[in-house]
């Protein structure tokens, strides 16, 4: 029984949570919070900290976190299962449609006006990112840890994971004696 | 080995992504289009594009279509695991040290260290796409569209879902409207 309100609550959020694993979370947070009472407001806040803290799809590891909590392990792969299966599958299948038509006017006509849409939506999430940095560290640092970054990504062609990684140091090491 | 493959471009950007699915894409882009070579740059964004229209977590969706690609349903279920297991394990795991985690000084310094790293890749997404954009559409058609897309989703707030399934529609038709006017101006001169 636990484990149909789990799916069922999972599914909904995510089906009605358009924009991405983000814009679901206030979805998740009425499931969790309001209609089943699987954790209080202040417990929602500490896990949705820790799972900020973590990297990865941020719907994903509050599914995992609150789905082991309520119903185990089954909970875990139920919740994982609702969240990621049914958004899936529907890419695969509309991306199967569009790669087989790839030659046609109509699917290369959309190809191509997609492509500002997609530019907009990343210049976007730029900057909601660099103010994010702006409000953790102040400009200074947000401005020398993306030049840096850019000239090592752009100029010497470093794998993305060894930048993030330099930066992952920097900020554990440096950062918190600046403050 | 192309699960080994799939294994390690999913591990790598779901334990690097930080910020959420839609600061992972950069990641994920880099091992499928730069590094393993799975898709070309062009089908990667519209695949992309497509995945916005539809809910859902996004890197999920498009790990999910990459394993697809490369290996059928197991492919997909394997690259799905792949990128969530580690950080949703992890979360299991430190549900006791939620308090300390959560609210350490060092770890919150290290994440907001990355953010900026990750703010540059998606700035040279966006600008490879722009570009993209005015390739195919010339300077003008495709600065104005660009900038339009901006105004809708950022000062208007239409659903990025919407924006996208606006400019598909016409993206349709494109290309018969072109030919269309082209046609006209050649038998009208």
């Amino acid at each position: 029984m636990i484990l149909i309100s789990i799916f069922l609550s999972f599914l909904l959020s995510n089906i009605f949570g358009y924009g991405g694993g983000p814009a679901s979370i206030p979805l998740m947070y009425e499931e969790i919070v309001n209609r089943y009472n699987w954790l209080s407001n202040a417990e929602f806040s500490n896990m949705l900290a820790l799972g900020n803290a973590l990297p990865g799809p941020i719907a994903t590891k509050i599914a995992a976190y609150v789905g082991f909590g309520i119903g185990g392990w089954w909970g875990f792969i139920v919740a994982l299962a609702a969240t990621v299966i049914p958004s899936a599958a529907a890419l695969i299948f509309l991306a199967n449609i569009m790669s087989k038509h790839r030659d046609s006017k109509i699917v290369k006509g959309m190809a191509l006006l997609v492509q500002p849409v997609i530019a907009a939506l990343m210049i976007i999430l730029t900057f909601e990112m660099l103010q994010d940095s702006y409000i953790s560290l102040g400009w200074i640092q947000t401005a020398a840890i993306a030049v840096i970054s850019f000239a090592l990504l752009q100029k010497f062609k470093v794998h993305p994971a060894i930048v993030i990684i330099l930066a992952f140091a920097y900020g554990g090491i440096v950062v918190p004696h600046l403050n | 080995m192309v699960y080994k493959e799939i294994i390690i471009a999913m591990c790598r950007s779901g334990i690097l992504g930080f910020g959420g699915g839609p600061s992972v894409i950069p990641l994920i882009r880099y091992e499928a289009v730069t590094k393993f070579k799975w898709l070309d740059n062009d089908e990667f964004g519209e695949i992309l594009a497509i995945a916005n229209t539809l809910p859902g977590p996004i890197a999920t969706k498009m790990a999910a279509y990459l394993g697809y690609r490369q290996k059928g349903i197991l492919g997909a279920i394997v690259s799905v695991l792949a990128h969530i297991l580690p950080t949703c394990l992890a979360m299991v795991v430190l549900i006791s040290f939620i308090n300390v985690v959560s609210h350490s000084a060092v770890i919150t310094s290290m994440v907001s260290a990355v953010i900026p790293v990750i703010a540059v890749m998606l700035g040279l997404m966006a600008y490879e796409f722009a570009e993209k954009a005015i390739k195919g559409l010339g300077i003008y058609v495709g600065v104005a569209l660009t900038l339009i897309c901006l105004f809708l989703l950022q000062y208007i707030s239409i659903h990025p879902a919407i924006v996208v399934l606006i400019f598909l529609t016409y993206g349709a038709f494109h290309f018969n409207l072109k030919d269309r006017i082209f046609h006209k101006k050649e038998r009208g001169m």
